[in-house]
């Protein structure tokens, strides 16, 4: 047997004295960590096939367990970190490319960290959301920029497709494959309960959640998996997905393993074959080719329902945005360098990109000098943690967010970072139906409205204090917001002031 | 009636009900003293073959068997609830032998012992408060 240079970067940890040896850790790990040794009657813990995601923290019902960061260590380096060396070990044994889920976990600066929130005294009062109305719904797509009077002088409605947010956050494209057939319910339903929308991801829609329709984004991306006519008029949106925040400028592989039984009827491609996303959309390679998608997908739905371009946050972003505005499209949604996926390159995921702040003030302001930011709404996501991440994205210039990572971890997920393994113990990141049945859609869809509605009686509160009420006169009003420990540039590309000024 | 209702699509076969049962008919207050290296006697179990998983407790049946065979009447029906006089019980096991569920087995000391919904407890259903996954609930059909 080769040498295993790898050490467990964690530890399980079990109090002997509260263990039962009831075995509910032993049943309920997917990878075979825990283990009862017959001749003693204790259970052991292989920590070396651990992968922190808690499962068995949470259901021990005597609390004997807990996971802890090993302080075995290599001999201290600055340069070369254990982390760098051990990355060198796996792909020395392997000889292939790093993979790694959910978002960008290196400490890059975090800009809705640097912001602070503005508060209202004496001069103009604040609000109390418990005792006067506070809007925070909001529309979503193209706002007409003239008032059209037919022959009599009546006012024509000229205003385009939109939808209807009753809290400016919506559940971001996670696909049926990449979660499971129960997360996709939860979201629906919970989606169509706060009266926001979810998003298909690119998987298409399982025939048991077109009844969700009027709730659901279907999205379009280079794969076109799950694509056609009754796919798209089933949602009250298009989102053609042209990248991604953890994985700017590659496609998407779902591995054969995941494409079982209704994935695979979904997706529209064999059982077991890879479902591999192409890096471009093959048909479009310029603005003008993206208009003709545009107007495709438009033309296919008799133009009833907003189409939304999903771009990653790179370096000109800015500029890309304008092109995308000029499209067609209603929508654009950006996507920062800190959002979650099923599985990336580590090296794509943790060095591509930039932060979502800084792309979305720069989008934002580019779009308003150009004069065309009426003709599209914004959507911002990446890491949107807490309802003050919407309120300082909103002030940014955001019209809605999309939450991803923060919906799963309403669902249970630990943010082990190994869904790529399809063996997500909570039920979440896999198709093996031992371990889908572990998240109830009951409980899951509960848990989510919980969680949104807790973040808008949030954002009320804080509205409230800036004595507005209307999220409407809150986007892009960076005068709600001062920097902290921030350079002149970093400001500037924020518009906001340093706190003080 | 609420009742015990189990759903097995939801039940992951953890078998945690078994040992919430087992620590609230124990009377203890912390479940790792009371259930340290003792022989659980639960009043509900968790049948499992291949993929297929469920808890199985009493299903306080509209014509209980285990009732009418019981040969000196320390089985009774009250408000549609079986329990069981444990004062009364000489260990025949005919109610064993009787119940279409298996849901009466006895206890450590020889008297036969049955799910009386946590009455005796003063609480709900332990099993269902201790349910991870919503697969056994408490209510009425």
């Amino acid at each position: 047997m080769p040498i295993n240079f790898l050490c467990p970067e964690y530890e399980v940890v079990r109090d002997y004295d509260r263990c039962i040896a009831c075995r509910v850790c032993e049943r309920q790990c997917a990878n075979n960590v825990h283990s009862l040794i017959k001749e003693s009657g204790k259970m052991f813990a292989d920590s070396s096939k651990c992968v922190v995601c808690h499962r068995c923290v949470s259901l021990c019902p005597t609390r004997a367990l807990k996971i802890v960061k090993s302080d075995h260590s290599f001999r201290q380096n600055a340069n070369w970190s254990a982390k760098a060396i051990t990355e060198i070990y796996k792909q020395a044994d392997s000889g292939g490319v790093l993979l790694s889920s959910m978002g960008n976990p290196e400490a890059y600066p975090n800009y809705f960290d640097r912001l602070l929130i503005n508060a209202s005294q004496v001069t103009n009062p604040s609000i109390d959301p418990l005792r006067e109305p506070m809007e925070t719904s909001v529309f979503l797509g193209k706002k007409p920029t003239e008032l059209v009077r037919d022959e009599n002088g009546r006012l024509q409605n000229n205003l385009a497709p939109q939808l209807h947010l009753n809290v400016p956050v919506m559940f971001s494209a996670m696909s049926y494959g990449s979660i499971s057939y129960n997360a996709h319910e939860s979201l629906a339903r919970a989606a169509e309960a706060l009266g926001i929308y979810y998003n298909t991801g690119e998987g298409g829609l399982h025939e048991d959640f077109y009844k969700y329709g009027r709730n659901t984004i279907v999205q379009v991306a280079s794969g076109r998996f799950g694509v056609h006519k009754a796919f798209l008029e089933s949602g009250a949106a298009i989102e053609i997905k042209m990248g991604q925040g953890a994985k700017p400028g590659i496609g998407g592989h779902l591995p054969g393993a995941k494409i079982v039984g209704d994935v695979s009827r979904t997706r529209m491609i064999p059982e077991g074959g890879d479902a591999i996303s192409p890096a471009p959309h093959h048909d479009i390679y310029s603005i003008e080719d993206l208009r003709q998608l545009v107007y495709s997908l438009k033309e296919a739905t008799e133009y009833k329902k907003p189409v939304i371009v999903k771009i990653a946050a790179v370096h000109n972003v800015s500029a890309i945005a304008s092109g995308i505005a000029r499209s067609g499209a209603d929508i654009i949604a950006i996507d920062g360098f800190r959002g979650g996926t099923g599985a990336a390159p580590t090296r794509i995921r943790d060095n591509v990109g930039i932060p979502i702040e800084l792309a979305l003030a720069s989008v934002d302001k580019r779009l308003r000098d150009e004069g065309i930011r009426d003709e599209v709404s914004l959507v911002c996501a990446g890491s949107i943690r807490s309802s003050a991440d919407v309120v300082k994205a909103v002030a940014l210039g955001a019209d809605a967010v999309y939450i991803g990572t923060a919906a799963l971890l309403a669902l249970g997920c630990h943010l082990c970072r190994n869904c790529q393994s399809g063996k997500c113990n909570w039920g979440i990141a896999t198709q093996d139906s031992q371990l889908t049945k572990r998240l109830n859609p009951d409980i899951g869809c509960k848990r989510l409205i919980n969680l949104v509605s807790a973040w808008d009686h949030e954002i009320k509160e804080m509205m409230g204090g800036m004595g507005i009420n209307s999220i409407e006169a809150l986007r892009g009003n960076r005068l709600m917001l001062r920097g902290i420990g921030m350079t002149e540039k970093e400001l500037e590309i924020l518009g906001v002031r340093h706190a003080g000024e | 009636m609420k009742r015990v209702y189990v759903n097995e699509n939801w039940c992951l076969a953890c078998h945690l009900c078994e040992y919430y049962c087992a620590f609230a008919n124990s009377g203890g207050h912390d479940m790792a003293t009371a259930l340290k290296g003792v022989k659980l006697h639960p009043r509900i179990s968790v049948e499992e073959k291949d993929l297929v998983s469920f808890a199985v407790s009493c299903r306080h049946c509209q014509e209980p068997l285990c009732v009418k065979s019981c040969i000196t009447g320390a089985l009774t029906k009250t408000d549609g609830l079986i329990s069981i006089d444990r004062d009364k019980c000489v260990g025949c096991q005919t109610c064993v032998l009787v119940c279409p569920y298996g849901a009466i087995s006895p206890a450590e000391d020889g008297v036969m012992q049955k799910c009386e919904l946590c009455t005796k407890n003063g609480c709900e259903p332990r099993c269902v408060q201790g349910c991870p996954n919503a697969a056994i609930v408490y209510e009425e059909r």
